[in-house]
């Protein structure tokens, strides 16, 4: 039997811009890598479809500016797609398109089933709040009423990220890079979500700092299972992490598949040119 | 020349604006309603929001009591008083019972209200997600959204860092089950005569632009976690030094040269009430 994807992505599209007659049919339109030259439309992610499966990796790749981080904050409801479908394997949500479901939903789903993890932490995190209480906002929101309860689940992932106990009361701003991004690690999994996003998690950070979010990311996927989308420009990263990866360009998916595959026998024109650019 | 002013001060649309307003906000228990704030005599953050609705509110017949921080002689009860008789000529009463509208600011009065009387609280700060996000279109959202973690988050960071809820004034609390809204800033002990309340409880922020209400016998529940329940200032073992009142919000006076601490009721016209009866009771013992 084929396993069922937790969670499915059809068609995406996100543009900025109302486009025009030199651009609204994809048929026909003739783009500057995503741009308009006539209206100055950008399609940011064009027609993106893939699966997730439960306790996949997978890695996403492309330069900047490919529609990378927009496809994820769409998929977090962060900002609004154009159009496309998402359907999430929970009971509750079987069947339903969650892009078409109230903001409400969409809060529960943030809450409940997904973790998101944001290129800069001031993105993720609430800088005057201490870090425990940036821990602890996720819980709330997902019901938990119980300060005992909070409290002991923040310092146990306090504890998985490596974030010393006695800073715990200190507010993130007051931490390094690195451990912004560990603090907020730990607050995207505070409620076991069965779905991470991480956009960018290690760029701006210095290697060693990278290796070991890298080693908890692996560590945390390896032990809790979750399924993961990791976003990155970064092919080591990807290779790294990921089981599965796509790349993209200019908004659309050129090649997908398993990411050895994709890092050993490129197929598309830029792929290879990514690849090589590695070595 | 000095021109007669216009009755209640405003011009009748005005009033209305602001009436309107008002009713949306009894219709949406919790929820703030936008309104045109007016330029008033006296300067905003000063109780002009208050100011605003009983002006709006009041009728020739009406008799009005304003208090400040419990006290009904405090500048800014009187002031109030002064700028509504002028341009009102409604009686105006120290008696928490004889009034029928009571504008307050920081205080609930300790005598329960009726179902025929309006109090009106001044509010500095409305909104009580302000600390969570300092745009008022998100805390918008939030509010629509029903998405109050942040108020809770507030308390913990409060719990975390000190061991207990440290709200001076302004506890949230949770309206008709619906929107979290900041009951002005009343100590806690207030807070839970607001549930139920027998009066409309009307609430006006001047700056803020700002009208909500808490219509009678509404459900108010003060946030709190299950570890860490929500509890009133505590004055136990502790009575008024005037008229011996227990069970009341007291004022600590601390008396400079010899350090004592004395107790002494807040709500002022409250402790007279008690001190009169009392000697009337003395009067009618001393003739037996």
């Amino acid at each position: 039997m084929r396993e069922q994807p937790i969670l499915e992505v059809r068609n995406l599209q996100k543009q900025f811009g109302e486009g025009c007659r030199h651009c609204l049919d994809p048929e026909t339109r003739q783009l500057e890598k995503n741009f308009c030259s006539y209206c100055g439309t950008v399609y940011a992610v064009h027609d993106v479809s893939f699966d997730l499966y439960p306790g996949e990796v997978l890695g996403v790749v492309g330069e900047s500016g490919s529609g990378k981080s927009t496809m994820l904050q769409g998929l977090y409801f962060d900002t609004d797609l154009a159009s496309g479908e998402v359907y999430i394997n929970e009971p509750m949500l079987a069947g339903q398109n969650v892009l078409t479901l109230s903001s409400q939903q969409k809060r529960y789903i943030r809450n409940y089933i997904y973790g998101m993890v944001y290129q800069n932490p001031l993105d993720g995190l609430k800088m005057k709040f201490s870090s425990i209480g940036n821990i602890a906002e996720k819980m709330i929101a997902a019901g938990s009423r119980h300060v005992g309860d909070i409290e002991a689940r923040s310092k146990t992932l306090l504890e998985d990220v490596h974030i010393p106990l006695r800073r715990m009361k200190e507010e993130p701003r007051n931490f390094s890079g690195g451990m912004q991004q560990r603090v907020q690690i730990a607050k995207a999994l505070s409620n076991n979500p069965p779905i991470l996003f991480l956009d960018e998690v290690t760029t701006g950070l210095d290697l060693s700092v990278q290796a070991s979010v890298l080693d908890l990311i692996k560590q945390i996927q390896r032990e809790l299972h979750i399924s993961m989308i990791v976003v990155s420009h970064d092919l080591a990263v990807i290779r790294m992490l990921a089981d599965r990866s796509i790349v993209m360009l200019n908004g659309t998916i050129i090649e997908k598949g398993l990411t050895d595959q994709i890092l050993e026998d490129p197929q598309h024109e830029y792929t290879q040119q990514l690849v090589y650019s590695l070595l | 020349m000095q021109t007669k002013p216009h009755f209640a001060f405003f011009d009748e649309g005005s009033k209305k604006e602001i009436r309107r307003a008002t009713l949306k906000a009894v219709a949406i228990p919790g929820y703030q309603v936008p309104f045109a704030s007016r330029e008033m005599p006296i300067a905003r953050g000063w109780g002009t929001g208050g100011l605003q609705l009983t002006l709006s509110l009041i009728g020739k017949k009406d008799v009005l009591k304003v208090i400040d921080q419990g006290a009904d002689e405090s500048v800014n009860a009187v002031s109030i008083k002064k700028l509504v008789r002028h341009t009102t000529g409604v009686a105006l009463t120290d008696q928490t019972a004889e009034a029928n509208i009571i504008q307050s600011r920081h205080r609930i009065p300790e005598e329960p209200l009726r179902d025929d009387q309006i109090l009106v609280l001044q509010v500095p700060n409305p909104e009580p997600l302000r600390k969570v996000d300092a745009r008022e279109y998100m805390t918008k959202r939030m509010h629509a959204e029903d998405d109050y973690s942040g108020a809770w988050l507030i308390l913990f960071e409060q719990i975390i860092k000190y061991q207990k809820m440290t709200t001076g004034a302004a506890h949230p609390v949770y309206v008709n089950g619906r929107y979290v809204m900041a009951p002005s800033p009343i100590p806690r002990f207030d807070n839970p005569k607001m549930h139920a309340s027998d009066a409309l409880i009307l609430l006006g922020a001047g700056r803020e632009k700002k009208i909500y209400a808490v219509p009678p016998y509404t459900k108010v529940e003060s946030l709190a976690f299950e570890d860490f329940p929500f509890t009133k200032e505590s004055f136990q073992g502790k009575q008024c030094n005037l008229c011996g009142a227990e069970d009341v919000f007291l004022d600590e006076i601390i008396n400079q040269a010899t350090g004592d601490r004395i107790y002494q009721c807040n709500d002022t016209s409250y402790c007279v009430d008690r001190l009169n009866h009392s000697e009337e009771k003395e009067v009618e013992n001393s003739y037996a």
